[in-house]
């Protein structure tokens, strides 16, 4: 049974959530990091991070601004290599291979670990194209196929309906909640096996907020999601393991409903109750 | 108390927003007077305008009747115009006044122009009879028709001539057509041929390959292009005797006869009988001949069109040069390059090369592309035609190249301005997707950057077509014989000099022998540049505006 502590900060049965516990050490492994540390230049800011991202689950990291939740989300598709002076010290496996071993396809791996940025950026052309953008680069370009694609894409991001009699119109004209979900579509298209989320609801107002939760939802049968908020109820409502990250270091992470109800380290609970962060 | 509003004032600001208003309007005003002025001036020369007839009575000699256009009036003081020998009556006012009369007639007269004083003149009057003939040589005609004559025969008289002659005209400039085209299109073309015979023969012989098989393919060849010239040379000469087969006899208005063949003729026209309307016509036609036309008389007549033509294929050379060189060269510097100080010293050097003046890009394209580049390029390509250079001398290509290093800068700054304006978040957003650095930059970034590579290039444009002092060095002619675009293989002759608007007004405005007779052309060519380069420019910012429109960056 689930112990209920009213001096927490999350109300999880508030949150609708339906009530599932869940065990890290029986999940299948999707991500692996046996053990990372980051510098920018001289300075830290991963330290030593050890965890495991459970395949088709959704796994959400939390903690305060600057604490490095971004910058390992952004290490799990190389993302950190475009940043200068950034120095990766250890590995992380994608299907028991390390991503940062030499020789590896920086782009094929991209196309594996998809990821969506916390401000909608799509591109300036139209929303098919935005949507077929990753699979022209991968030299498809038969119409059949593309079409179906962004039908199976934009039905897969909850868009279809919103936007397919004005495919061939400019994404720029999408609200900021449709446009998010079109880059989901779009990173879908090209059927990742990791979708990585960075805040990706923080420019989004409640209704969109909702719509792109529902989809975290549904999307997470198919896909590993990690996902990076600030916001500690989302977190609780879209998330089945939750890490909490202080300072650079991983001070906590397991099941989301034991993290939020009953946490091990006196940190997360000073954050979680809004202590401080 | 006063003091104090005065103080108040000045800390409100209101003295800057009239001190900087006042600057604007300054600005304002002296651009729009400039344009007016090289317009008025321009315009106007191609107006008709009434041909004054008068006695001009010269104290102490027999009174001459003189014709022509007044161009100008101006104030003398008595004194001076007696000083310089006139014999002015010491007695009258303080001022006398001098006109400039377009006199024309110049092989009877010695020049076009001629001071008059204008109180020596009687009875001004503008006879509707009198007329004006624009001829090929010699410049304008000024007189009566007397009559008109075919094969030397007179053929019409007094009041019919005029109508005869006309219709003639006509004929003579339809004839002209057909003479311009047989020699520049037909000849040209077998001139062109007959050159690349000989070249290719002197190459067989350079090779030593130059045996009696090739000589007689050579030879055979040479006599159909010789068969073809002499069918040409027939119909020339034929057209030639056409056309030189009417001529006019004419008075001039003191009375001297003269012949002139209708061949030498452009138009005759009677300004005095004309009707307004009748002037804006021919207004019209004579603006539309200076734009379209080729210049004659050592470009004091005629139209400028070689000019116009030059600067626009040059410029657009230029263009297609420097974009790719200067948006490769930005986006190397901006995207690959390791910003350090290295790329620091090339972006000072690269903005500094944008103060360097024209003339030491010209000295450099003299020596280096001119001579160097154009040089070897003889060597190794063209040895059949030394000792006569092909690129080795100045021309299309190494003017437009020349500009092209010139505008470089510009260009560079402006595509790195618009790289780094592109959010990373969108360059993120593609290598997300699994594109490398190359696809990103391709099919996101550059796209994205090419308005701000536009405004560099708007830019170029503006600064290379005005440009004159580095092309006199490196390709630009006062008389270009042929255009460097032609229906002759290979069609577009970068080899070939170019004449250039910019230069025109130079040539036509300080290198000419008539020099009154040019100096309205000055200012309409130096209307036509502006023109020019207005287009030019609002063509690139139209695109400009249109790419902008496609790729609205995510500014929200």
């Amino acid at each position: 049974m689930r112990h209920e502590s009213p001096s927490h900060g999350i109300d999880l049965d508030a949150l609708g959530r339906k009530k599932q516990t869940f065990d890290l050490a029986s999940e299948l492994v999707a991500l692996e990091v046996p053990g990372l540390s980051l510098f920018y230049g001289e300075k830290q800011a991963l330290h030593d991070v050890r965890m495991n991202i459970p395949k088709h689950r959704v796994t959400a990291f939390i903690g305060p601004s600057g604490c490095g939740k971004s910058t390992l989300l952004r290490c799990f598709n190389r993302m950190n290599d475009l940043v200068d002076g950034c120095r990766i010290d250890g590995a992380i496996t994608l299907d028991g291979q390390n991503i940062y071993r030499k020789g590896v396809d920086v782009a094929e791996l991209r196309r594996r670990v998809g990821m969506v940025f916390q401000k909608p950026n799509p591109f300036p052309k139209s929303i098919y194209e935005n949507v077929v953008y990753g699979l022209r680069i991968q030299g498809i370009n038969k119409k059949r196929v593309l079409d179906d694609a962004v039908e199976w894409a934009l039905k897969g991001a909850a868009l279809w309906d919103e936007v397919k009699d004005r495919l061939h119109e400019s994404a720029l004209g999408l609200s900021g909640g449709q446009q998010q979900r079109l880059i989901i579509a779009r990173t879908i298209a090209v059927e990742p096996e990791v979708l990585l989320l960075d805040e990706p609801c923080s420019a989004l107002d409640p209704i969109s907020t909702l719509k792109v939760e529902e989809l975290i939802f549904e999307l997470k049968s198919k896909y590993t999601i990690v996902i990076v908020t600030h916001n500690m109820q989302q977190a609780a409502r879209v998330s089945d393991y939750t890490a909490f990250m202080y300072m650079g270091k991983l001070i906590e992470y397991g099941d989301t409903d034991t993290l939020f109800t009953n946490p091990a380290q006196k940190q997360t609970e000073d954050y979680i109750t809004g202590r401080y962060g | 108390m006063k003091q104090q509003n005065l103080k108040t004032w000045f800390k409100s600001g209101s003295p800057w927003v009239w001190f900087t208003g006042g600057g604007v309007s300054i600005a304002v005003i002296m651009t729009i007077g400039l344009l007016a002025l090289i317009a008025v001036r321009g315009l106007g020369h191609f107006w008709p305008a009434d041909v004054l007839e008068a006695d001009y009575r010269i104290p102490g000699q027999e009174v001459r009747v003189l014709a022509g256009e007044l161009v100008e009036a101006e104030e003398v003081p008595r004194a001076r115009l007696a000083a310089s020998g006139l014999p002015v009556d010491a007695a009258g006012g303080e001022f006398m006044t001098r006109e400039l009369l377009k006199v024309g007639n110049r092989e009877l007269y010695g020049a076009d122009f001629s001071w008059v004083v204008g109180e020596w003149l009687e009875n001004p009057r503008t006879p509707a009879e009198l007329v004006v003939i624009e001829r090929r040589e010699w410049g304008n005609f000024y007189g009566y028709l007397l009559g008109v004559k075919e094969s030397g025969r007179l053929v019409a008289e007094g009041e019919a001539a005029w109508a005869e002659l006309q219709q003639r005209i006509e004929r003579v400039a339809e004839l002209h057509g057909q003479l311009a085209r047989l020699e520049k299109k037909d000849i040209g073309r077998i001139n062109h041929g007959l050159e690349r015979l000989r070249l290719k023969t002197r190459a067989l012989e350079l090779d030593g390959a130059l045996d009696a098989a090739a000589q007689a393919d050579l030879a055979a060849e040479r006599a159909q292009w010789d068969a073809k010239y002499r069918e040409l040379e027939g119909r020339l000469v034929a057209l030639q005797q056409e056309f030189n087969r009417d001529s006019m006899l004419v008075r001039t208005t003191d009375g001297r006869e003269q012949e002139i063949s209708l061949g030498k003729v452009v138009r005759a026209y009677q300004p005095n009988a004309m009707a307004s309307f009748d002037k804006l016509g021919f207004y019209f036609a004579k603006l539309w001949e200076f734009v379209s036309d080729e210049p004659r008389e050592a470009n004091t007549e005629g139209g400028i069109f070689p000019a116009i033509f030059g600067t626009v294929l040059m410029t657009l050379i230029m263009a297609a040069i420097v974009t790719p060189f200067g948006v490769i060269a930005a986006v190397y510097l901006r995207e690959y390059a390791r910003q350090g100080p290295l790329t620091r010293v090339i972006r000072i050097a690269v903005n500094n090369l944008a103060g360097v003046p024209a003339i030491v890009y010209g000295v450099f394209g003299l020596g280096f592309f001119v001579y160097v580049l154009g040089g070897s390029i003889d060597r190794l390509f063209f040895p059949e035609a030394a000792p006569a250079p092909t690129f080795g001398t100045p021309g299309l290509m190494w003017a437009s190249l020349t500009l092209a290093i010139l505008t470089l800068p510009v260009v560079i700054v402006a595509t790195e301005e618009g790289l780094a304006r592109i959010p990373r978040a969108l360059r993120e957003g593609s290598l997300a997707l699994g594109a490398t650095k190359a696809e990103t930059l391709w099919k996101v970034v550059i796209p994205m950057a090419s308005p701000a590579m536009m405004t560099g290039l708007i830019l170029a444009v503006a600064r290379a077509a005005g440009e004159v002092a580095p092309l006199m060095l490196v390709g630009v002619v006062k008389l270009a014989p042929s255009l460097p675009l032609d229906g002759n293989y290979p069609y577009l002759h970068l080899d070939q000099k170019i004449m250039h608007l910019g230069f025109h007004i130079y040539d036509v405005g300080f290198q000419s022998p008539n020099v009154e007779a040019a100096r309205p052309l000055v200012y309409a060519t130096a209307l036509l540049l502006v023109l020019v380069i207005a287009l030019l420019n609002m063509s690139a910012v139209y695109i400009r505006n249109r790419l902008r429109e496609k790729y609205k960056a995510l500014e929200h």
